[in-house]
């Protein structure tokens, strides 16, 4: 599992945490009962307060991502489907603002977006669509 | 790792209503703050807000003039072996004693502290790549810091301060530096009362932040709660307002004509139903960064600072 922090970013470290392996299960790279690293070691990998690392892992937990297993590890949920889609949803809502956002700026309306976006979803070739 | 209970609640460090005066000026101005146990807190501030001074006062090397300092309960002036036996410090300008070897500062050092731990500091050596025969007055300033490091580590004790750890380094220095300090939390859940300059650095490290500036502490708390708390809000307006609009909880209004951003401190929903009321809709919405949120909270004075230090 590869997280990358980024100062710049404006969120706090542990929600970037957090937003990573979301990210990371809905894209299927982390993989269902597959094992995050342990609190100590991911922080001492991203240098940051372990305490950090601990809040992130009980938040995943409490959104039901991975579970705690007793006396090992933090494990990825094997319930992982049905939320998965639910994150990718949310992963694509939060592109959809920004695009809305902008189409606003730039004069386009909802119909206009929408037709576009068919027709660049007609030009996409086959394989990146699948 | 994680503290019991009753443990977390113990104060390692508790500060009330200090205030210190040089000469004419106010460097700590009614300051109050506690640090409580296996908890790190990062003290920031610019340049000259008093963070230094406030350190000093821990270690019992100031006097409180006015307020209270109590470390472990003691009184750091009055009672020092019972205070800097159990802290380890590292001071910004790194006073090492010049003429000895690194193979001598460990050995005088071990000499200080009863519960000095010779393997961890020949561990950190190794780790920190310091030639035992080095005399320290040959020490690179990256080696100094980390000798210096070194010294407040390994005695393990129980709370550490550290006065701008990583200030003038390197960014290669500067994370195996952090990789320690992270590490020394991690191990034992130690306490640790840091300042600096460098927000990311504060960032990664604390728990609670205090941001100092003037001699006043200007905002404390659990550091997810303070970013948490803070959002960078665009406003655009049907017309334009001619004058910075007036938001509660506002920090730092900037913009012109149609569009301004406000850094605010408060709950979202609070600031949609303000927008509306001036007459203006949200139209991007962000988690204020740490940086934003310091320059709102002391720019005014921040910079009036850089400019007083360019005139000296």
């Amino acid at each position: 599992m590869q997280l990358h922090l980024s100062p710049r970013d404006g969120l706090p470290i542990y929600r970037q945490i957090v937003n990573q392996v979301k990210y990371l299960v809905a894209a299927g790279r982390l993989a269902p009962g597959e094992e995050l690293p342990p609190i100590r070691a991911l922080a001492e990998q991203l240098v940051i307060n372990p305490n950090t690392v601990a809040r992130a892992y009980l938040e995943l937990e409490q959104a039901g991502l991975v579970t705690k297993r007793h006396g090992s590890g933090t494990y990825v949920s094997d319930a992982g489907s049905p939320l998965k889609r639910a994150e990718r949803l949310k992963l694509l809502t939060q592109r959809v603002d920004a695009l809305l956002a902008e189409a606003h700026h730039l004069d386009t309306g909802l119909d206009e977006l929408i037709t576009l976006i068919r027709h660049r979803s007609k030009n996409l070739p086959p394989e990146e669509a699948k | 790792m994680t503290p019991s209970p009753d443990r977390s609640l113990r104060p390692v460090i508790s500060i009330a209503g200090l205030s210190r005066r040089f000469g004419p000026r106010l460097a700590l101005d009614n300051v109050s703050l506690d640090v409580t146990s296996g908890q790190v807190l990062g003290l920031v501030g610019a340049n000259g807000a008093g963070k230094t001074t406030l350190i000093k006062h821990v270690l019992g090397l100031l006097k409180p003039q006015t307020g209270s300092v109590r470390v472990f309960g003691r009184d750091p002036v009055a009672d020092p072996p019972g205070v800097l036996g159990r802290i380890g410090f590292l001071s910004e300008d790194r006073d090492l004693p010049m003429w000895m070897r690194v193979a001598e500062l460990l050995r005088y050092s071990r000499a200080f502290y009863p519960r000095w731990d010779a393997d961890y500091a020949e561990g950190l050596r190794r780790q920190f790549q310091l030639d035992p025969a080095a005399r320290i007055k040959h020490l690179s300033r990256g080696e100094l810091a980390k000798a210096g490091l070194l010294v407040a580590l390994a005695h393990r004790p129980e709370l550490l301060v550290l006065d701008e750890p990583s200030s003038g380094l390197d960014p290669l220095v500067r994370r195996e530096m952090l990789e320690a300090i992270v590490r020394a939390v991690a191990d034992e859940g130690r306490t640790v009362f840091f300042s600096s300059h460098l927000l990311d650095e504060i960032e990664r490290v604390s728990d609670r932040i205090a941001m100092m500036d003037s001699g006043r502490i200007v905002l404390a708390g659990p550091l997810t709660e303070i970013l948490e708390s803070h959002h960078r809000l665009t406003l655009r307006f049907e017309r334009p307002p001619g004058r910075p609009p007036a938001m509660a909880g506002a920090l730092r209004v900037s913009g012109e004509g149609l569009e301004w951003t406000v850094l605010c401190n408060g709950a979202r929903d609070e600031f949609a139903a303000a927008a509306k009321r001036l007459g203006a809709e949200i139209v991007a919405e962000e988690a204020a960064s740490l940086d934003e949120i310091f320059l709102a909270r002391v720019g005014r004075s921040a910079s009036a600072l850089a400019t007083g230090e360019e005139l000296k």
